[in-house]
């Protein structure tokens, strides 16, 4: 059998898979900060730091299109899969991932 | 010489294929024996769907009958359930029967349906759905007339149960905890068109419902319970929601087993005597619920057991659904994601959708629908993972219309197509008659091309291929031209376009409008979506479902967000006019929510800024107590209303402005619009509410109102131009609600009034409400629509509407971990 391996990352259920809108987000207050959560039209689940690398917008309150999210103060596009700015704004900076599980429709967060 | 003892366990479609597959390699090598817990010889699987329909019977679906484990000298026990295994003598305990030894074994035990916990799941008539005695119980069930079915689960497997199951007259209802139909395999527009195509089959879906409990009565199942209370009524409900790997006979024997029974690339399992294959196994981290894996595992399990050679190195996947004249294709990455490109084909007369996932210049998955044809060379292009650069323009029509010109540089390419050669699909024109009306019909633009031949007029995917044939027939004497600018990249239709189709085709959803325009993304982009769902609101005022995700934040929370994430509040102030009760109530507000400015605007009204997201409900719900409402200040809608005193004090007022800035606010407030609306009324041409530069004005006068339109104090620094001089304030509010309506059906989105008249002209505007008979239907339209939309969007939150955009999903992380 196999021996037992604990997981270094500390998991915590946030909430359900259908808590959070589709082609919608919400966020997850932490210590250093807010977790953005999205969900894409096609019903992935993402997580970010909330925090547009241009000047700190929060990325929860943006508009989600295929896999990105335009942020809601001066409409930087940023991949969802990675935090990077898309298209024009390609390579500053970017809103950092956060591990990000899900078991039996629920979304589980590891410490961003 | 006697045979090595080749034992499996599991008479399923993995078991005997890999029986055949080793017969295939050396029929003489062992002696064989098959147990299967299924009392019947092996059959397909996967045709239980038509089976279930009807379309099939038992007898065609059978693969191996008696007679070839016969003639292949296999014993083959059916009915019998192998209880247990000694890996260390080498036996396999069955019910009844003495230790059977072997000196090899292949587990092939498959899968069990998942069953939910719900309550109420061991009522009769609650079914899965896996072999031959399901599909029996289920199509006894459908004999009683006017019996209802519900399927939960709308996968593969749940869609084919209830499509079986109408097909023998029962009422069919799939309920689906997401809101996209088989997600594994498809995205939001083929799940959109599938939704459609099966309420066409008489198969109703039902999406986002989380089921609670199963409803019953003297033992016998009668409903489905959702969370959200509603409860779906039937007399036989369906358990597809999904498979676990049969792993427990091995787990039990001490084999490793995580989801499934653990295996090597040359499918062993932790004891070297012991092989698995199919559904119960899980290979480098991966289990499968499909047949082609398991095709590739039983090759390379009959090379292991006779030349001792062969690994098995994980399979790509691609899925079609069997649901006759439903033509449903997906493979690989069908959702893209980063660092892919989507080709998207949308063809709305033939009901197509096709999107392939590019990733690193080669095919990385595909999603077709309605036109399923070209799935496996599609398929075949992503295993081979050739990179397709050179075909990336024709690639997805396929590939008859690929292969023509692969190889070739595009212009070659091009005069190299045949006559015969389609380059639109949509319209089905072919190179030849493009060329011909180029030649004869001396045309030379690609405007003018669309409008004789139709070709590239619909959803504009081929237009290179059209503007390539331009110019090889008149050479350097093409200029490529532009038609009217399209939405965005997303489509290749203009603003007027869109709006033109979706009344007259009467499209009622942002998914309906992508599909019939022929979007070329699959759910759009956020200068897309906004339009779609303004349009669509504009179009259906009574019955559209306005689409949240689709709006700017300061929309969806009706609030403007300020830079640092906090939010302003600015209550209607109606025609700039307030009271000792109102201005009592804002410094409570102030007071009680701690915030930080209170301003006066620009447009004669509070603006209290600094308000923290989750408070915006408590805070409307205290103005709302005093009587304010929301101002829209953050909204593609009715702003201000700017007045002056009047004839209420003002010594040259000439008319009530006051009063009728009041009555135009009260009705016209709440109306969505292309861009903001703000309104302006002075009371005599002095001018003091500046009328002369708001989207729509009124000077009032001795003998009655000047209407004024277009003016702007932004970006752009505009007077207005006068429309029309009516004489009682009935007149004008009627004109202003005509004007306002007649913004509201053409014009384009974020296009701002004075735009609109740039682009439409003054005298167009005057004509549409020249005629009193236009201008009553058009104040009448307006009217219509203010019965749905003057509502307090402030009031709906406080009730509790949306309260998820105002609270954190979860608050568990908020303190630091111990
Ligand atoms: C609050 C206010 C400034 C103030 O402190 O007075 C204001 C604040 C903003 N204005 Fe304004 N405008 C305000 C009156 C005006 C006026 C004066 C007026 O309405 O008489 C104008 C010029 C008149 C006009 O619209 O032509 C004005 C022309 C603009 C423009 C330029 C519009 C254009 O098409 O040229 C923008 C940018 C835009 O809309 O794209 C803008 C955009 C904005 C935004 C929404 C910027 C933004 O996108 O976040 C600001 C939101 C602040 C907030 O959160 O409240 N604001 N803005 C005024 C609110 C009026 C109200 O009661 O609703
Ligand atoms: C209705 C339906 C439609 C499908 N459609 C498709 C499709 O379109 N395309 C596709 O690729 N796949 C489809 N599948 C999935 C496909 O059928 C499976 O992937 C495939 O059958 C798995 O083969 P298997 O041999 O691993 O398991 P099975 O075919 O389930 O065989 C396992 C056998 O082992 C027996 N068994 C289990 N435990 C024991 C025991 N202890 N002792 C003795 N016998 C035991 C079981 O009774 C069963 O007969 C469909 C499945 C279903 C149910
Ligand atoms: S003028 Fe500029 S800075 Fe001032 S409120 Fe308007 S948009 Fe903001
Ligand atoms: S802060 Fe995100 S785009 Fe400016």
């Amino acid at each position: 059998m196999n021996a037992l391996v604990l997981d270094p990352i500390a998991w915590t259920d946030v909430g359900a898979v259908t808590d959070v809108p589709v082609r919608g987000a919400r966020r997850v207050p932490t210590p250093t900060g807010d977790v953005a959560i999205f969900r894409t039209g096609d019903g992935q689940v993402f997580a970010l730091v909330d925090r547009c690398p241009h000047k700190g917008g929060p990325l929860s309150n943006g508009i989600v299109h295929g896999h990105a999210v335009a942020c809601p103060l001066h409409n930087w596009s940023i991949s969802l899969a990675t935090g990077h700015p898309l298209g024009a704004d390609a390579g500053k900076g970017c809103a950092p991932t956060v591990p990000l599980q899900i078991r039996d429709g629920r979304i589980y967060l590891g410490q961003p | 010489m006697t045979r090595e003892k080749l034992v499996v366990i599991g008479n399923g479609m993995a078991g005997c294929r890999a029986v055949q597959e080793v017969l295939k390699r050396d029929p003489d090598r062992y002696e064989i024996t098959i147990f299967g817990a299924e009392p019947r010889v092996n059959y397909d699987r996967i045709m239980l769907s038509p089976v279930l329909a009807g379309e099939k019977a038992f007898e065609d679906i059978v693969i191996n009958d008696e007679a070839w484990y016969a003639q292949n000298r296999i014993t083959l026990h059916t009915g019998c359930t192998v209880e247990g295994i000694d890996l260390t003598q080498r036996v396999i305990q069955v019910a009844g029967q003495q230790a059977w030894p072997y000196d090899k074994l292949i587990l092939a035990t498959g899968s069990e349906p998942i069953r939910l916990p719900l309550p109420g799941s061991d009522l009769s008539g609650v079914v899965t759905f896996r072999d031959l005695d399901d599909v029996g119980a289920m199509i006894t069930a459908s004999a009683n007339p006017d019996s209802r079915a519900v399927v939960i689960g709308g996968g593969l497997l749940g869609i084919e149960a209830a499509y079986g199951l109408s097909k023998r007259g029962m009422k069919a209802t799939v309920v689906h905890l997401m809101d996209v139909l088989m997600e594994r395999q498809l995205d939001a527009s083929a799940s959109f068109l599938l939704t459609e195509a099966l309420a066409q089959k008489g198969v109703e879906t039902v999406l986002e419902a989380q089921s609670e409990a199963i409803e019953g009565k003297d033992g016998k199942v009668t409903g489905l319970r959702l969370k959200d209370g509603r409860v779906l009524p039937c007399d036989l409900l369906v358990m597809a929601v999904g498979i676990r790997p049969s792993a427990g006979l091995a787990k039990a024997a001490g084999l490793e087993v995580n989801r499934g029974v653990v295996v090597d690339d040359g499918l062993r399992t932790s004891d070297p005597a012991v092989f698995a294959i199919g559904e119960c196994v899980e290979h480098r981290g991966q289990c499968y619920g499909l047949v082609a894996p398991i095709w590739d595992m039983c090759r390379t399990l009959g090379e292991a057991l006779t030349a001792g050679t062969g690994a098995y190195e994980g399979s790509a996947l691609s899925t079609r659904l069997k649901v006759s004249g439903v033509d449903v294709f997906s493979a690989g990455k069908h959702l893209g994601g980063e660092g892919c490109e989507d080709i998207v084909f949308r063809d709305a007369g033939r009901g197509v959708y096709k999107r392939i996932v590019l990733e690193d210049g080669k095919v990385a998955g595909a999603v077709l629908f309605g036109d399923a044809a070209d799935g496996a060379w599609y398929f075949d292009l992503m295993r081979s993972g050739q990179p397709v650069g050179d075909i990336r323009e024709t690639l997805v029509f396929g590939q008859a219309a690929t292969e023509g010109l692969r190889g070739l540089d595009p212009s070659a390419a091009v005069a190299a197509m045949a006559d015969t050669a389609e380059v639109c699909g949509c319209n089905g024109v072919c190179k030849g008659e493009i060329v011909n009306a180029i030649t004869g019909q001396g045309l030379t633009t690609l405007e003018t091309v669309r409008a004789v031949t139709k070709a590239s007029a619909s959803c504009g995917t081929c237009t290179p291929l059209v503007e390539k044939l331009l110019k090889l027939s008149l050479g350097d004497a093409f200029q490529a031209q532009s038609g009217p600018k399209p939405v965005c990249g997303c489509t290749g239709h203009g603003h007027d376009e869109v709006r033109r189709r979706i009344v007259a085709e009467d499209l009622r959803s942002i998914p309906a409008a992508m599909q019939a325009l022929e979007w070329a993304t699959p759910d759009g982009c956020s200068t897309c979506r906004p339009a779609l769902n303004y349009y669509l609101l504009c179009a259906w005022p009574e019955g559209y479902r306005d689409d949240r995700q689709s709006r700017f934040i300061n929309e969806r929370v009706h609030a403007n967000i300020q830079k640092d994430g906090t939010y302003s509040v600015v209550p209607r102030m109606w025609g700039g006019v307030t009271s000792a009760a109102e201005l009592r109530a804002i410094a409570d507000v102030v007071d009680k929510f701690a915030i930080p400015t209170v301003k006066c605007t620009g447009g004669q009204r509070i603006d209290l800024l600094g308000v923290k997201k989750d408070d915006l409900p408590a805070v409307w719900s205290d103005l709302n107590a005093a009587g304010m409402v929301s101002g829209h200040a953050y909204g593609k809608a009715l702003r201000t209303v700017k007045t002056c005193v009047g004839t209420d004090w003002c010594r040259f007022g000439t008319q009530d402005s006051t009063g009728l800035g009041v009555r135009l606010e009260k009705f016209m407030w709440g109306s969505w619009t292309p861009a903001k609306v703000k309104l302006g009324i002075s009371g005599c041409p002095r001018n003091c509410s500046e009328a002369t530069c708001k989207d729509i004005g009124v000077i009032c006068v001795d003998s009655g109102y000047e209407i004024h339109v277009g003016g702007a104090a932004g970006l752009h620094i505009r007077g207005t131009e006068i429309l029309t001089k009516v004489a009682t304030e009935e007149e004008a509010i009627w004109t202003i609600c005509a004007v306002a309506q007649s913004y509201r059906e053409t014009a384009w989105y974020l296009e701002r009034i004075y735009k609109w008249m740039d682009r439409l002209g003054i005298e167009w505007i005057r004509a549409q409400v020249a005629d009193p008979a236009d201008r009553k239907a058009l104040y009448d339209r307006f009217a219509y629509s203010q019965r749905f939309y003057r509502i307090d969007p402030w009031a709906e939150r406080v009730a509790g509407r949306d309260s998820h955009e105002f609270n954190p999903l979860s608050r568990r992380m908020e303190m630091a971990p111990a």
